[in-house]
């Protein structure tokens, strides 16, 4: 969770270190368009082979819920 | 899949032309200029070629095409066969291919037609026209692909404006018993259609007034049903899930690694798609040649672009072993391992 949190950091680097936490709504912290949406994408496909969709992001509320479907799908 | 090889075709040389007129991401006025730098880091895109209006797709390959053929010495007499590949024709009627055979000058025993596709057109057309040329059934063929996108994007979409360039290549074809033969892997997927289209305009939804009124479609993208529109995120997801495995479908059928590979080309959709595909098939940097950044997504004609701004001195010099991917609308995907040995490669045209 805290690598995951790390590797958000290093994609966005308008992002502070150490604001983002795992309950954080991630809307509010950084701008959501969907060319961050698309740079997130990219990240969990590459570090974890896992691939988010749109209704993933839409459905999701915290950085929590993001990282909770990524370990789901990373088990299959 | 249609995976397959077909011998007897060698490449001769490939050109590319495009418009003179420079434009910059940074003036783009419509966004932030906040969003203009996360647009040229994240999307890649920092200049574009635009055509003034007025100018075709064809007027650009037919420009690339006459220095090609003199500098290849080629007798159009012998050219038998022409494919132009685009999305911007003509006109809707005819077929534009005909009327590039007439404006170079090609014999009436050429045939000639249009393909209508997009992002993935370049290796399609090879196939077509390797496929005419195994038996020698064609000897000398022109493949020219290209597009003036910049013709259906609005100004104020942001999802789409400041993506694309024009540009107009061509591809000079021989048969050639000897060469080395081309492996194929092509697919197709039609339920996602409505990820890259234009609404109206032919027979699915005829124009009529309505079909120019501009609507909001979200914050920063204005555009009407005659304007392209795009879904970034469902392209890339696609991105995700089919080019990498059409990619190793072809190499593990074949018997080819990726370390037999001198260059990856890739279409030019956005930076982003292209880094993660880069990563995800763990190539190095300088196995991956761009054109997005000084051009856009130039559509087709993205792979020969790349390959004439990018590999120009390796084309011309040494033999290459390429693999070309290419993925989007329709969609349509499809990847191609080809080799080349010192072809002729004119420097890009501006007209």
């Amino acid at each position: 969770m805290e690598e995951f949190i790390k590797q958000i950091e290093a994609e966005f680097d308008d992002l502070k270190p150490g604001i983002l936490k795992p309950e954080s709504h991630f809307r509010e912290v950084f701008e959501w368009n969907s060319i961050n949406a698309l740079i997130l994408i990219a990240m969990v496909k590459t570090e974890y082979d896992v691939t988010l969709t749109a209704d993933d992001l839409i459905k999701s509320k915290t950085v929590k819920d993001i990282y909770s479907l990524i370990e789901t799908r990373s088990n299959k | 899949m249609a995976l397959f090889s077909l011998s007897g075709t060698r490449i001769s040389g490939i050109a590319a032309a495009v418009p003179r007129n420079k434009v910059s991401n940074l003036d783009y006025r419509w966004i932030s200029k906040k969003e203009r730098e996360s647009l040229i880091k994240n999307i890649g895109v920092e200049t574009r070629r635009v055509a003034e209006k007025g100018i075709a797709t064809s007027d650009l390959c037919v420009a690339a095409a006459e220095p090609l053929l003199r500098e290849l010495n080629w007798d159009r007499r012998e050219i038998e066969m022409l494919v132009f590949v685009s999305q911007s024709r003509d006109y809707l009627v005819p077929t534009t291919a005909c009327i590039i055979q007439d404006r170079l000058g090609l014999p009436h025993s050429c045939l000639a037609y249009d393909i209508g596709l997009g992002c993935s057109g370049y290796v399609y057309g090879l196939s077509a026209v390797a496929g005419m040329m195994q038996t020698g059934a064609v000897r000398k063929a022109l493949l020219m692909v290209g597009d003036i996108s910049t013709l259906t994007t609005s100004y104020r979409d942001k999802s789409t404006y400041p993506l694309f360039g024009d540009v107009g290549t061509v591809t000079a074809l021989e048969y050639d018993p000897g060469a080395p033969a081309i492996h194929f892997n092509l697919q197709t997927d039609g339920s996602g259609y409505r990820a890259i289209m234009i609404k109206d305009g032919a027979a699915r939804n005829v124009m009529t007034r309505k079909s120019f009124i501009i609507k909001k479609k979200g914050p920063g993208i204005y555009r009407s049903r005659l304007h392209l529109e795009l879904d970034g995120i469902e392209v890339f997801n696609f991105t995700l899930r089919e080019v990498v495995p059409n990619i190793k479908a072809l190499l593990n059928a074949k018997e080819i690694s990726l370390s037999d590979i001198d260059h990856v080309v890739f279409h030019q959709a956005n930076r982003l798609i292209n880094e993660t595909l880069r990563k995800m098939l763990k190539l190095a940097p300088e196995k991956v040649p761009y054109s997005i950044r000084e051009f856009g997504n130039t559509s087709g004609a993205s792979v020969p672009l790349t390959m004439v701004v990018a590999l120009r001195d390796q084309l011309g010099n040494q033999r290459q072993k390429l693999l070309l991917s290419t993925f989007g609308v329709g969609l349509s995907w499809g990847s191609a391992i080809i080799e080349t040995d010192r072809i002729t490669v004119p420097d890009l045209l501006e007209v």
